[in-house]
């Protein structure tokens, strides 16, 4: 029974990182040409940008639903105290996404298309620095009381350390926007977002390299962990395989490759998920609330258990057929017909 | 202005005010989807290109409402947390895995198949697009189930019992079986379903009243027509099996309902109010217009009450509802819509038997087109009345006699809530707007009956075999 009572919030913690990871890089997709679009010259441009979301901004987005189902349910703990805590953010990001999904719907009808470009660009914008603040944040750790809750007062969320994290999120949205384009389009559009991708790549693994410092040295807790073997020998790795994977990522770009940018990038997303899982774990809200103490009960695990895991294969199946079905360039808005 | 400051009132109203409107897209979206598998399943039967028009045509309509719908809901889940954070530390065990399973069930089926269905026409093979519609209709009623199992849960509690604040589940499937469950999910089913088949009866009204492809909304208008003769008078039973639910397990609600003081005792006639102006200070009706012994009769078909009705008096005022009016009203509205649509449909299909409703012939049936168009919006309200009766009615509790509303809520600044509120007021207002326009524009651009139909005949006809002839037995018009 001791046994369970660990084993099962870790499985529920590795299903929510899969379920965060999975959001982050597909929504990445969608928020990632979002906030590219706000740089895109004219309107042809801008449609085959949308074009290329139109079919699965919807399904990327639902991996944040189910993650915030998954959370309340497996941790209830953890989702009160984080969201009340980071109230904030999670609405900037709420609006954020809000203003982006009703673009997708209304552009199509309005004569007025620069009002739904905007929000569509200042959406995806806005979602992806509420994230960041959120993410940046929740790793700094909340304020909380004995039994958990939130003690902190409304801003806590803001200083420079989430404002970075945020930053760089944002960069790497555009990174996976861009190798997403790289991939889905051709010509003059594929060629801007080389440069792009090339310009974000590097903006990313700036703002990772401050991140990677600047931890270690704010939070001791987080030093002392890193620190001490066997995870300091797992931390070494993780730079080592970052900086190969970002050459990786800059000489496919150099030389123009279509496909492997992007498999670079979610490779290097990949890394840094590992690694931020193997910081927090075994906190839920690090360094004040392990997953233990935040877990439902072993019977709500595996009430949960039984219902969504058997389903993730097969959620993960018919996402992929989509993908499937929809392979190739696009070329114009005609794309679907 | 005192609730301004007030955290637990601002979290209830904004939780209230993203709820009512979130309702009205995918009210409509759920009940369309079914709409959409039988056009395009009539099409896949018959071959006849019209119905393959229809489901296209419909579909610009459900993308909006749909899209807006993902975009109006996700603030509702993490309300949960933002504003509710005690409420979910206590139930999420049960509540927050509900809707973890709506999201895996039903919305990631919904929305994994919706890009196919909207855009793969010409990418996959018939059978496979037809496929993704259905899983996109099941996905979207399984999302009713989940969430009218989550809100029944909340009405009834059962499966387990509170322990030191946190509902501990011994039962899980007694838990999603809770004494509500049945019911609320059918109700709810029904009305999405009632709303949907209204709201596109009615504009195909407004083509065929403004001389616009007759014919071509004569179709739907008939399906529509059809499926509400078995839907309309199913609702109102069951709204009516709803009504003696809430009766034996929230008796609170079932007074506020009918804005009852004073308990009538069992085994007597009571008289039903159907108009009053309920004072709560007083405790009393200002006025009322009754119908005497009506109640046995609403409740129990018979004269005499089998049980008592416990009036409002009973409780005290800390453990029962207030509004009792916008409740009492509210009931009203909705069951009043509820016999007005199916009388619509009385109406009509009398009609339809008369032969009035030929594509010749249905253009002068004018003021039944009107009354079709007039009862396109009813549905929403009597699904938003339906939800206040509902959610209002069973204050003061947010878990029915298990946790106050008032000690559910965070520990938030209220300003940030009143921040939160306005904008919310304010963005779901102008995607309310919008929706009015941009679907009104879809409306009156029409459908396009020059739409090329895709290579059904290059598939290999479904049956290989030489068969005899058998004559069309089809009604006319499903026929090429």
């Amino acid at each position: 029974m001791d046994a369970l009572l660990h084993f099962l919030p870790q499985v529920w913690f590795v299903i929510l990182a899969l379920f965060l990871f999975l959001y982050v890089m597909l929504d990445g997709f969608d928020l990632g040409v979002g906030i590219l679009s706000l740089t895109s010259s004219d309107e042809e441009r801008r449609s085959i940008l949308m074009t290329s979301l139109g079919n699965i901004w919807d399904a990327n987005e639902t991996w944040l639903v189910l993650m915030g189902g998954a959370l309340f349910g497996a941790f209830p703990l953890a989702y009160g105290t984080i969201l009340s805590a980071l109230y904030i953010p999670i609405f900037m990001m709420i609006f954020g996404l809000i203003f982006r999904a009703v673009a997708f719907e209304f552009r199509e009808h309005s004569n007025r298309k620069f009002l739904w470009n905007f929000a569509f660009g200042a959406g995806s914008f806005i979602a992806a620095l509420g994230q960041g603040f959120a993410l940046g944040s929740v790793i700094e750790g909340i304020a909380v009381d004995q039994s958990g809750h939130f003690i902190g007062s409304t801003w806590d969320w803001l200083d420079w350390r989430s404002l970075l994290v945020a930053l760089t999120l944002i960069q790497g949205y555009v990174l996976i926007g861009s190798t997403y384009l790289i991939l889905k389009t051709e010509g003059e559009l594929q060629k801007t977002h080389f440069r792009t991708a090339k310009l974000a790549a590097i903006t990313t693994f700036i703002g990772a390299i401050l991140i990677t410092i600047a931890t270690p040295i704010v939070y001791e807790a987080a030093r002392t962990r890193l620190f001490s073997p066997p995870l300091v020998y797992i931390f070494a790795v993780i730079p080592v395989l970052g900086v190969l994977l970002v050459g990786l990522l800059l000489r496919s770009l150099n030389r123009e490759e279509e496909n492997t940018p992007l498999i670079w990038t979610i490779l290097i997303f990949l890394l840094t998920f590992i690694g931020l899982g193997l910081i927090v774990f075994p906190y839920i809200i690090p360094n004040q609330i392990t997953i233990y103490q935040a877990a439902a009960s072993p019977s709500a695990l595996v009430f949960m258990l039984t219902f969504i895991g058997v389903l993730i294969p097969i959620m993960l199946f018919y996402n992929i057929y989509n993908y499937v079905v929809f392979r190739g360039k696009v070329v114009s808005d005609a794309y679907g017909e | 202005m005192q609730f301004l400051t007030d955290t637990v009132v601002l979290s209830r109203i904004q939780f209230a005010l993203t709820a009512i409107f979130h309702m009205l897209w995918p009210v409509l979206t759920t009940g369309m989807a079914i709409y959409l598998v039988i056009v395009e399943g009539l099409w896949l039967k018959t071959r006849n290109p019209d119905y393959y028009r229809h489901a296209r045509f419909w579909s610009k309509l459900y993308v909006l409402n749909f899209g807006i719908g993902v975009a109006s809901g996700l603030p509702m889940e993490f309300q949960f947390g933002t504003n509710w954070a005690p409420f979910s530390e206590a139930v999420g065990d049960f509540f927050g895995s509900i809707l973890g399973f709506e999201g895996a069930m039903a919305f990631m089926l919904e929305a994994g198949f919706l890009g196919i269905m909207l855009f793969g026409w010409g990418r996959v093979h018939p059978a496979i697009h037809y496929l993704a519609t259905i899983m996109v209709a099941f996905g979207a009623n399984l999302s009713t189930f989940w969430i009218l199992v989550a809100n029944s849960w909340l009405q009834t509690p059962s499966g387990g019992e509170m322990v030191n604040g946190k509902f501990i589940v011994s039962d899980y499937f007694q838990a999603i079986s809770n004494p509500f469950m049945v019911k609320s999910v059918s109700h709810m089913f029904f009305a999405t379903l009632e709303t949907s088949l209204f709201v596109i009866g009615g504009i195909s009204a407004w083509y065929i009243l403004n001389n616009r492809h007759q014919e071509f909304f004569a179709r739907s208008l008939k399906i529509v027509l059809a499926a509400a003769v078995a839907v309309t008078p199913l609702q109102i039973y069951i709204g009516h099996l709803s009504a003696e639910q809430v009766a034996h397990y929230q008796p609170t609600k079932l007074a506020a309902m009918e804005a009852k003081w004073e308990t009538s005792p069992a085994g007597q006639p009571a008289d039903w109010s159907l108009l009053a102006l309920p004072d709560e200070a007083g405790q009393k009706n200002k006025w009322e217009i009754t119908i005497p012994n009506g109640l046995g009769y609403i409740l129990e078909f018979k004269k005499n009450l089998s049980e008592p009705v416990r009036g409002l008096k009973e409780w005290a005022p800390s453990d029962r509802p207030r509004m009792v009016g916008l409740i009492y009203y509210s009931f009203r509205i909705m069951s009043g819509i509820g016999f007005f649509l199916a009388g619509l449909m009385l109406w009509s299909l009398l009609q339809w038997l008369l032969g009035n409703l030929s594509p010749e012939k249905i253009g002068q049936q004018k003021w039944l087109l009107r009354t079709w168009i007039f009862a396109a919006p009813l549905g929403y309200i009597a699904v938003e009345s339906g939800w206040i009766v509902r959610c209002v009615g069973r204050q003061p509790w947010a878990m029915y006699g298990q946790i106050r509303t008032a000690d559910a809520a965070s520990h938030i600044p209220a300003g940030n809530v009143l921040t939160s509120l306005t904008l919310f007021a304010v963005v779901y207002s102008i995607l309310f707007v919008s929706t009015l326009y941009f679907g009104s524009r879809i409306i009156r651009h029409g459908p396009n009956l020059e739409l090329p139909v895709p290579g059904l005949d290059d598939q290999p006809a479904m049956e290989t075999e030489p068969a005899t002839f058998i004559p069309d037995q089809r009604p006319a018009e499903a026929q090429q």
